[in-house]
């Protein structure tokens, strides 16, 4: 770790130590039992996920929760289908969390294990939430480590063959800070800082480069990652109570790392209650990225540089989210012992449209030369439907 | 060193600071802002998947506030 990160560690354990007052209590979020069923369709995907959550209150000071969640890959993004690689694979991840109140401080802590047939990740998370200056202010301080395990499927996607190629180290330091502005008015801030170290590339994807001996024109290798990845993002977000009974939320975040990605996500939501009963929210998101200093959609040769990578992930790219939630409450007075029962009903529409990387699994010689295949772009559907019960 | 230095500063400032303020938004008017819609997320386990979709797919990561947690996801 760097002289800075040490610094920037010491600062928010300082700061910390700081924020433990006597003064009167505050309440945990109440207990709730939540059923979601996800599908993800685009790019050649199709991801289907499942997933429960129950949080429960042991004491007034003392919260549980449990989640258990299913992903379902069919098919591979555009550059792991170039390669003739089609992927079928299942993901299940458990995370537990404790939290626990003492008078205006809350502490969390949480453990995330996630398994694929090629990929193991366990995530340790601990934060502190402290309300200051008459419950005005919020300030949230995090830490995380994950553990990866990398592999590569050799065989096929009905018999495969796992082989192991490495571990990843991830550490996250995070603040954040939620202030109350006016009666109608809040405002949040929030700074990550991620550090990765270890196998970090992705094992399914390619570097091409041209070879006049090759029939495409071009040939594929093996990408090189750094080993060390250092990322900052700092996200600025507010939300307005409208006089009608409505909210109006609008947020941007910087990122960059030191791969010399950097992204700006620019987000406005729109949240309108009916009757009590419903609840429509319609929303609006922009991200646009630059590409990685190491990436390129061909090089001149192989070995043109110390590391090369040509993942979709890296490149110059820009999205556009617009998304519609409509939140139906079932048993808005309650129902024996739960409170309230909703349903929601959640879609997505992403346009994704990359500005350096281009379709080589549709396009290619005669008509096109390497490198000036038309550039990919891909519309994505997310849709989730859940319900939510409170007690 | 001078980082440190620099957190006793800010430290002193906020226990000092924190005895004099007065909450210029009074308890009694925070009904507003007590409503569900007023919450920065009302459902976690439908933001952590979009979040968990949007770090698979795009470079940046973090400051969203999520616990985060790794994938192999193509």
């Amino acid at each position: 770790m760097s002289p800075a990160y040490r610094h920037l560690t010491q600062l928010a354990a300082f700061t910390a130590l700081l924020l433990v007052r006597a003064s009167s209590a505050d309440v945990l979020p109440e207990d709730r039992a939540d059923i979601f069923y996800s599908k993800y369709s685009g790019g050649g995907m199709d991801i289907t996920g499942e997933s429960v959550l129950v949080r429960k209150k042991v004491t007034e000071n003392f919260a549980v929760e449990a989640n258990y969640f299913v992903d379902k890959v069919s098919g591979a993004s555009v550059d792991v289908l170039s390669n003739a690689s089609v992927i079928k694979d299942e993901r299940k991840q458990k995370t537990g969390t404790i939290e626990y109140l003492h008078d205006k401080t809350t502490y969390s802590l949480s453990y995330i294990n996630s398994t694929e047939r090629d990929y193991i990740s366990n995530t340790t998370h601990a934060s502190l939430s402290q309300d200051m200056f008459g419950d005005l202010t919020t300030l949230t301080l995090g830490w995380g480590l994950t553990r990866d395990g990398v592999g590569e499927n050799d065989g096929t996607a009905f018999v495969p063959r796992i082989v192991w190629l490495g571990h990843a180290e991830s550490q996250s330091y995070s603040a954040g800070l939620s202030q109350i502005l006016t009666k109608n008015l809040i405002a949040g801030l929030n700074l990550e800082v991620i550090t990765d170290n270890g196998y970090l590339a992705n094992p399914y994807r390619s570097i091409r480069f041209l070879d006049p001996s090759n029939p495409k024109g071009y040939s594929l290798g093996s990408q090189v990652y750094p080993d060390t990845r250092t990322s900052t993002a700092i996200q600025g977000q507010a939300k307005y109570y409208l006089p009608w009974r409505a909210a109006l939320t609008g947020s941007y975040r910087y990122y960059h790392d030191t791969w010399d990605i950097t992204g700006d996500t620019y987000e406005i939501d729109y949240t309108h209650p009916l009757a009590n009963i419903w609840i429509l929210e319609g929303r609006l998101r922009y991200y646009k990225q630059g590409h990685a200093s190491f990436y390129s959609d061909i090089f001149p040769y192989a070995d043109y540089q110390n590391f090369m990578a040509r993942d979709q992930d890296l490149a110059s790219a820009e999205n556009t989210t617009i998304g519609a939630k409509i939140t139906y409450a079932f048993l808005p007075d309650g129902w024996k012992m739960f409170k309230r029962g909703t349903a929601t009903l959640d879609i997505s529409r992403i346009n994704f449209h990359y500005l350096d990387f281009t379709d080589i699994k549709d396009y290619g010689l005669p008509e096109y030369q390497p490198g000036d295949e038309p550039l990919y772009h891909f519309n994505a559907t997310v849709f989730q439907i859940y319900m939510s019960m409170f007690f | 060193m001078r980082t440190m230095r620099l957190a006793l500063i800010i430290g002193a400032l906020l226990s000092s600071s924190a005895c004099g303020i007065q909450p210029w938004v009074k308890p009694y008017e925070r009904d507003r802002l007590a409503d569900p819609i007023m919450a920065w997320d009302r459902d976690a386990i439908s933001s952590a998947y979009l979040d968990h979709i949007r770090e698979a797919r795009e470079g940046a990561r973090g400051g969203t506030g999520s616990a985060g947690g790794g994938c192999g996801c193509n």
